[in-house]
């Protein structure tokens, strides 16, 4: 038990959307290990984004339960949520979603500054995951004076700089070229290689092929649960 | 979110959309500018009228006696002035009457005055204030001499023709000639020149120095007062509490010397620099009671602008305010940045109306008589209406941004 990460069970999730209810997610289950590389594919519909939400404590289920490192989040606040988010998960996410008016270096500081950590260190600490990612002549350029590859690197120090349980990465690689894609990969497999729990929901199966295993959606339900590098058919 | 930071990002966002920020801080700026102006000029006012308008009209711990108030800074009715004229004027004897009498010590001066040309050598000065008094009058008024001299008791008794001259008068007559023991006429009549006063400048913009003082007996007399009557005796004594008691023994005094029952109103008038002053107290009474009601106006105005600007600064970050959640921003901490930044916002605008406030003091002291001084309570209550008001705008939008759901925050545009 304690060397899951990520630990679902039974996990549904509704929507109203007018008259409607739609089920997004019906019932699913899945637990990942410390340091595995997982890819959550599926097609449009599948429940992925939905399950994404949830791993990342953004969202609350309608039924079923969610351990994360141990710790029961299905039925917290808000407030504890985001207390959860700034401490075990790091969010890449498919535009960057970096604060446009304000540096790499402040970007990075952000998780920082609502964990209360104090200036001095805060800085340093930053700087350490720029370095990490291979920014460390970068860090007072603004967003829009870096390209799309160093967009997500700085996201990528961003998600790391408070040492979460997890890397949760969505569509890391959607708004990249192919070359800068790889490139964002290469980070992603020396992370793993340092020993990162990483998710990655795509729906790209080139992506997912840097994983060790791939977990498809159906239907709010889990189609396929396969550990290899390469993608089932 | 430590205060500190979120105050630094406030202020990088009101640099990075400067003209923005302005227009939207323009109603708290307008709201402060008033108060610190309004304040620091209407006590500037209070000081100049108190030096130098009453000080100087009336003297320093000095009274007079009259038929009437001789300054009046309040509206009088038809009916009170009608009933002032009806009222026995003071006569010499009056004036004998109070100065054996009065037990205070005091310097007294007999006083009379109006408009008069004076004339020398064909040329006329026109609308000159003549007085007519003693020696006395000379330290009662603090009126120094430049040069020459004043005239003795002596000259008063005897009524010689003798004249000392306001600076500009002299100036007017004799350009440039040294106008001691020159003749000049007063209706038609010779007077020498004995002395001239030293400059005393200007009060409301009007010349002090357009006068000429001579003995109340001398004969020009009958053309500025009645045979054996006075306009006003001034009375002199040494410090504001002994005047109190000097003004109430020369009531008293007066009073019985006229007759008056107990209830009966005084049918004489007894005014010092403060009360001359009352008119005007009551109209700068009035100015700090409307003010804060158009400072309240003004800010109120200004925090509907401010609020506006943060719900359309709210609706403009959404994006960022999912991103500051998903990284783990609490709900406190997304209000508290928002509150902070309006705080922040407003403060701006009020520090900036302080600015301008103080500018528009310094203005009016440079090219008005008035000595505008910036009051420090009106620029400490200027900064905390400044954050009040940015707190007060800032807690409704800040709310609303700090409830929104994180994933419909990310996916906005």
């Amino acid at each position: 038990m304690s060397d899951r990460v990520i630990q679902v069970e039974d996990l549904v999730r509704e929507y109203q959307m007018g008259a409607e209810r739609v089920m997004a997610l019906r019932g699913l289950s899945l637990a990942i290990r410390r340091n595995e590389y997982v890819a959550i594919m599926g097609p449009s519909g599948s429940g992925k984004s939905t399950l994404m939400n949830l791993i990342g404590c953004l969202d609350t289920p309608n039924g079923g339960s969610y351990w994360l490192n141990g710790q029961e989040v299905s039925r917290l606040s808000d407030d504890a949520l985001a207390r959860v988010r700034n401490k075990e998960i790091g969010f890449v996410f498919q535009t960057f979603n970096l604060l446009p008016r304000a540096s790499a270096l402040h970007n990075v500081e952000l998780p920082l500054v609502y964990a209360g950590v104090s200036g001095r260190e805060r800085k340093a600490r930053a700087e350490r995951a720029l370095v990490r990612v291979g920014l460390e002549n970068r860090m007072h350029h603004k967003p829009n004076e870096l390209s799309g590859g160093q967009r997500q690197r700085v996201a990528i120090a961003r998600a790391l700089v408070n040492e979460p349980s997890l890397l949760l990465a969505d569509e890391p690689t959607g708004n990249l070229d192919s070359t800068t894609s790889e490139e964002i990969m290469r980070v992603f497999a020396e992370l793993h290689a340092q020993g990162q729990t990483i998710v990655v929901v795509t729906h790209e199966p080139s992506i997912a092929e840097h994983a060790e295993r791939v977990v498809v959606l159906r239907d709010g339900r889990l189609d396929s649960d396969t550990r290899t590098s390469k993608v089932a058919a | 979110m430590p205060i500190f930071e979120a105050v630094r990002m406030a202020l990088r966002t009101i640099v990075a959309q400067k003209l923005k920020s302005f227009f939207s801080l323009i109603g708290v700026l307008i709201g402060v500018t008033f108060l610190i102006a309004v304040v620091s000029i209407v006590q500037g006012m209070n000081v100049y009228m108190e030096d130098q308008f009453a000080n100087r009209l009336i003297g320093l711990n000095t009274f007079t006696l009259r038929r009437q108030p001789g300054i009046n800074t309040g509206n009088v009715t038809e009916e009170t002035w009608r009933s002032w004229q009806r009222r026995p004027r003071i006569s010499y004897a009056d004036a004998d009457y109070v100065s054996e009498r009065l037990e205070t010590p005091a310097v007294l001066a007999r006083f009379c005055s109006d408009r008069m040309v004076i004339g020398y050598n064909g040329k006329q000065a026109k609308d000159i204030e003549l007085m007519g008094t003693e020696p006395s009058y000379f330290e009662i008024k603090n009126v120094e001499i430049a040069s020459g001299r004043i005239f003795t008791p002596q000259e008063v008794r005897a009524g010689v023709p003798v004249v000392v001259l306001g600076s500009e008068l002299g100036e007017k007559l004799f350009a440039g000639l040294d106008p001691l023991g020159k003749e000049v006429t007063i209706a038609g009549l010779p007077y020498r020149v004995i002395g001239v006063a030293k400059r005393r400048g200007t009060l409301f913009g009007l010349s002090l120095d357009k006068f000429a003082v001579m003995p109340f007996r001398a004969p020009a007399r009958r053309y500025i007062c009645p045979l054996n009557i006075l306009d006003e005796l001034q009375i002199k004594t040494a410090n504001p509490t002994t005047m109190l008691t000097a003004m109430a023994e020369t009531e008293a005094i007066m009073r019985s010397r006229r007759g008056l029952k107990p209830g009966q109103e005084n049918n004489f008038d007894l005014q010092n620099a403060s009360g001359a002053l009352d008119g005007w107290k009551k109209i700068s009474k009035v100015l700090f009671t409307a003010l804060p009601g158009l400072v309240a106006i003004s800010l109120v105005v200004g925090g509907i602008v401010i609020m506006n600007i943060m719900l359309m600064a709210v609706a403009e970050r959404t994006r960022e305010i999912g991103i500051r959640k998903a990284l783990g921003a609490k709900r406190r901490d997304i209000l508290s940045q928002f509150v902070i930044e309006s705080a922040t916002l407003s403060t701006v605008g009020a520090a900036l109306g302080i600015g301008t406030g103080i500018g528009l003091a310094f203005l009016v002291r440079a090219l008005t008589p008035l000595p505008a001084a910036v009051a420090p309570w009106s620029i400490a209550v200027g900064v905390a209406l400044g954050i009040i008001v940015g707190v007060v705008a800032g807690v409704y939008p800040a709310t609303r941004a700090s409830k929104l759901d994180p994933i419909t925050a990310l996916r906005a545009e």
